[in-house]
């Protein structure tokens, strides 16, 4: 089963986005923390894509595409035309190191790392896709 | 979308934070934190009862208070967290980082520990 939503690069809709996956993942028969991590994965990738790649222009978009493969694999394709940058050569910081510097950012896709399975960065010629997999637990 | 409502009751201020923290909202939890922070407020007290979503930019505000809190000494505890919130924070270990309990009893017992 494949679901799509399209939303400008507005962090305003971040929580369209939010909403759209917990639609598709409540069918599934799947805890809330699970759901819960799930949505916050894809949500942190959209806010970087949105503030990073697309400088938060609502004349650019981010595509959302969720895969249900079975029972045991859901895959996230983030997609957009702004600049890309491949998530999986982010350097992941030393969160004391982040607490003396006062930052106030730098651990969401560290998060990702930490909930999803796989992490993939798709460059094609006139769009980026960051794909995010997710390997199901087979329940009882 | 978030509210938050600083309320001060004798030497205790409580934040209390409704709705969802993300990118496009932690600018509030940040002006509203900082505002407490920098006033030297010694005990504050954080009620995540009506949090229902916090995402890295919501962690990064309370990660970035953490220098100026301990600089200081004044003492900070969260409270009320529903396990989708408290598992964001427990994915990068922020539970052991922050002073995180169950109940608003135990967080004024921890901030008013000598």
């Amino acid at each position: 089963m494949k679901f799509n939503i399209s939303v400008p690069c507005e962090k305003s809709n971040l929580q369209r986005i939010r909403a759209f996956i917990l639609d598709v993942l409540k069918e599934q028969r799947l805890s809330d923390v699970e759901v819960h991590s799930m949505v916050l994965a894809v949500d942190e990738v959209c806010a970087n894509l949105m503030i990073h790649s697309n400088n938060c222009s609502p004349d650019h978009s981010i595509d959302v595409e969720v895969l249900i493969k079975a029972k045991n694999k859901i895959i996230f394709d983030i997609i957009d035309k702004g600049r890309g940058f491949d998530i999986r050569k982010y350097p992941e910081p030393d969160i004391k190191e982040i607490i003396k510097s006062k930052k106030k950012g730098g651990v969401g896709l560290m998060l990702v790392k930490r909930i999803m399975d796989d992490i993939d960065f798709i460059h094609k010629e006139n769009y980026n896709i960051v794909r995010l997999t997710k390997n199901l637990q087979p329940s009882g | 979308m978030v509210q938050i409502d600083t309320i001060k009751e004798n030497d205790i201020t409580t934040l209390s934070i409704n709705g969802e923290v993300d990118a496009s909202s932690s600018i509030q939890l940040d002006e509203s934190l900082g505002a407490v922070v920098s006033n030297g407020d010694q005990k504050i007290l954080v009620g995540c009862e009506g949090l229902n979503y916090i995402s890295s930019a919501g962690l990064g505000v309370f990660m970035s208070y953490i220098e100026d809190i301990n600089a200081k000494n004044l003492k900070m505890a969260l409270y009320g967290l529903n396990d989708k919130v408290m598992n964001v924070f427990e994915i990068l270990g922020l539970d052991q980082l922050l002073t995180i309990v169950k109940t608003k009893e135990e967080a004024l017992s921890r901030v008013n520990e000598v």
